[in-house]
């Protein structure tokens, strides 16, 4: 790289540390003055305490464990699994339509989709009401049960995001070059064994990739609970997940330094779940 | 060399888009704007600087929407634009949730808002913690006319009134009745209850005889304020400023919950929302009676249920046996200016306009006008119609107005969430609101200590 090509690439990331400075690094450093201080004044930790001792405090960091848990887990297996079998598919054109139709949920975005599973999980108008009464579930309310939502959303989630990790995988596979997989199918392997022995080791960056990208937004829920509490008028609690709760304390109890509190809670543990699969997916490494 | 001059043009244009991106960044953080200007205290707040003729922003649900497009029609002249947000039903809280985020902006605020609900007095006249001023206006602190403000029912604003200021105008009263299908009353051979006793037992005799028709739903938290406000239960009171009191293992708690629980097992009382998607075709003609508020007339049975005229009689509140008639509140929406308008005269006018005009309070709206004059003649309209059955109606309903449980209080946040929350999905399940009841007290006093109450 000579210096010409240096300069232009301090432009090309300019805009983008630009937009950083200002909507990521700035609000965070904001947050972490304000999880300390109230009504300007220093307070140590009394925002973080008040936090901790709200009675919806613990339940939300549950339900937000929990369907990270289930997204996570489903993330990583479905995706994956589906990409080997995308990329296995010999005939073109299916594979190229199966690629698309993975894709074509994700282009919705996220409150829209909420709205759109709205109607198909609620069984007076949903399209397979057939199934919902077949498992038992005679309406909305019954769906939507506090103990179902890690999977209700964790169903929305999969069905608006795998798509586009599903055409990310199917990319990283191709990148495995051609002799390998020549030499595996070779030595004997079954698309099984290249699978499990060839291909998941070659994908593991791009895993760790998607779990960090995940666990991000994933401790973030926050668009799918909220709109599914103002569908059904609070049966789904509007302090279900941890940045609702944030939510409600800033803009309800007008008390914005708790909810900064909160917020830098949910930094820190996103940070350290993100160190594991930053560090165990050797991400930062060069190859 | 080609390549050379496009790579450098490209350089160009990406450095046109940062600089325009930082030009942007420059204006967000720019826009904390001083709210000064005006400073008129005269009216009993700070005004802002006012502007003859400026646009005025309304915020409403989408049942009041025929109140702007009335406006417009009557007042041409004055540019109004309008916004349609939930009116915080079911007790979401999104107005209080908006206006504190302008309050931290410091501007964009609404001028006038629509809320279904009654307490948000108790935030809006509140100074916000960055010194904001509250964002409802005093109304009769020399606003609006004495005159005008004396035209509204009995009490009516007293939920919007603290410390003597006004706040807020009351769209609608939402004192509950008695209403039955005379028509299917008089086909069964059943008499209209007058007493909760007799509710329970018209349940089991309905059951038994009739199965299929019902007595009324519970899939709607507003059903706290029917059931456990008209039955005189201690659930929700705040006996003073910043005291929270509830007590469903009360008598009158627990008798209601047996009552409705057996109800519920019996069929007679369903779970469906009266505002669900299929509730009019699942039980159009299949609902004998219901304990209700008056704005039923017009948002239940001639709006979803399409009841014809000449079905529906009108009696007392139920009470308990040998009890006083006592009368549960359910709502009545609440119209609130914002101190910070720019057109004070717009909003004086538009406040006026919805609550008491005819055109939107007797020709467009579903509920019994809290204006007494407005309401006289929604009266009327319903009689020309001949809609209920019975001509003493009118007292009926004005009667309860003045009967209302003075026990339910309001509070800074609404008692329909935890009812949602801890009642409706428990009974989903198939477990019975009487074993609910110690979940569903510690659910609101949570809630009083987390809005900074104490629970006594």
């Amino acid at each position: 790289m000579n210096a010409g090509q240096l300069r232009y690439g301090y432009v090309f990331v300019s805009g983008y540390t630009l937009l950083l400075l200002a909507f990521g690094l700035l609000p965070t450093l904001y947050a972490l003055y304000l999880s300390f201080t109230r009504n300007g004044a220093f307070v140590g930790v009394d925002n973080f305490a008040r936090v901790f001792a709200d009675y919806r405090f613990l339940p939300a960091v549950l339900h937000v464990a929990l369907y990270v848990l289930f997204w996570l887990v489903s993330l990583i297996v479905f995706v994956v699994l589906l990409a080997v079998i995308v990329h296995g598919i010999r005939v073109r054109w299916l594979g190229n339509a199966a690629r698309f139709l993975f894709y074509v949920p994700g282009a919705i975005a996220g409150a829209s989709s909420v709205l759109l599973w709205l109607f198909v999980l609620d069984p007076s108008v949903s399209p397979v009401s057939g199934l919902l009464h077949a498992m038992g579930y005679e309406s909305l309310v019954n769906v939507v049960a506090v103990g179902n939502l890690p999977v209700v959303f964790t169903v929305i989630a999969f069905w608006a995001g795998a798509g586009s990790w599903i055409v990310i995988m199917y990319g990283a596979l191709n990148n495995i070059p051609v002799e390998v997989m020549e030499a595996a199918r070779i030595d004997g392997a079954g698309p099984v064994q290249t699978a499990w022995h060839i291909q998941l080791p070659m994908l593991k960056k791009w895993i760790s990739y998607m779990g960090v990208m995940s666990l991000a937004a994933g401790t973030q829920l926050f668009v799918e609970p909220k709109i599914l509490a103002q569908a059904t008028k609070n049966v789904v609690p509007e302090d279900y997940s941890l940045n609702q709760l944030a939510y409600l304390y800033a803009f309800r109890q007008n008390d914005f330094s708790g909810s900064a509190a909160i917020s830098v809670v949910l930094l820190v543990v996103a940070l350290g779940l993100s160190a594991i699969f930053i560090f165990r997916g050797k991400l930062f490494e060069r190859d | 060399m080609s390549q050379h001059s496009s790579s450098r043009r490209r350089a160009a244009r990406f450095l046109t888009v940062a600089a325009a991106a930082a030009a942007g960044l420059l204006a967000l953080s720019s826009c904390s704007a001083d709210a000064s200007g005006g400073g008129d205290t005269s009216l009993g707040f700070t005004q802002a600087e006012q502007v003859a003729d400026s646009p005025i922003t309304v915020w409403v649900d989408a049942s009041r929407e025929p109140a702007v497009t009335a406006f417009q029609e009557a007042y041409p002249d004055i540019e109004i634009a309008f916004e349609t947000y939930d009116g915080s039903a079911g007790g979401s809280g999104s107005f209080q949730s908006k206006i504190a985020l302008m309050d931290q902006a410091g501007e964009g605020w609404p001028d006038v808002v629509f809320s279904t609900q009654q307490n948000d007095a108790i935030w809006a006249s509140k100074q916000t913690t960055s010194g904001e001023q509250g964002f409802a206006a005093p109304l009769n602190k020399g606003f609006l006319d004495e005159e005008f403000l004396d035209g509204f029912a009995e009490g009516s604003l007293d939920y919007t009134t603290i410390d003597g200021t006004v706040y807020g105008l009351r769209n609608d009263l939402a004192q509950t009745v008695f209403f039955s299908n005379q028509r299917l009353l008089d086909e069964f051979g059943y008499e209209a209850p007058t007493t909760w006793e007799e509710y329970a037992e018209l349940g089991d005799k309905l059951a038994a005889e009739h199965p299929g028709y019902i007595l009324g739903s519970l899939g709607d938290s507003f059903m706290t304020y029917v059931y456990y406000g008209g039955s005189e239960s201690p659930v929700f009171q705040s006996p003073e400023q910043g005291v929270f009191h509830s007590d469903t293992s009360d008598a009158n708690a627990e008798k209601i919950s047996k009552i409705l629980d057996g109800m519920l097992a019996n069929g007679t009382l369903v779970q469906d929302s009266f505002f669900s998607a299929d509730f009019a075709s699942k039980y159009a003609d299949k609902l004998v009676g219901v304990p209700g508020p008056v704005w039923y007339t017009g948002a239940i049975f001639q709006g979803g249920l399409a009841t014809p005229a000449g079905e529906i009689s009108v009696s007392a509140p139920l009470k308990w046996e040998g009890g006083d008639v006592a009368a549960g509140n359910v709502g009545g929406g609440v119209w609130y200016a914002s101190s910070h308008s720019k057109n004070l005269e717009a909003v004086e006018t538009f406040l006026e306009f919805v609550t008491s005009a005819e055109e939107f309070q007797v020709d467009a709206s579903s509920g019994y006008p809290a204006y007494t004059e407005a309401a006289e003649k929604w009266l009327d309209k319903q009689a020309e119609a001949s809609y209920f059955v019975n001509d003493d109606f009118k007292t009926v309903m004005s009667d309860a107005a003045g009967q209302v449980w003075s026990g339910w209080n309001v509070t800074s946040w609404s008692p329909e969430s935890a009812w949602a929350k801890i009642v409706i999905p428990g009974i989903a399940e198939g477990e019975t609101i009487e074993s609910l009841l110690p979940a569903w007290q510690e659910e609101l006093e949570n809630e009083a200590t987390v809005n900074g109450y104490s629970v006594e």
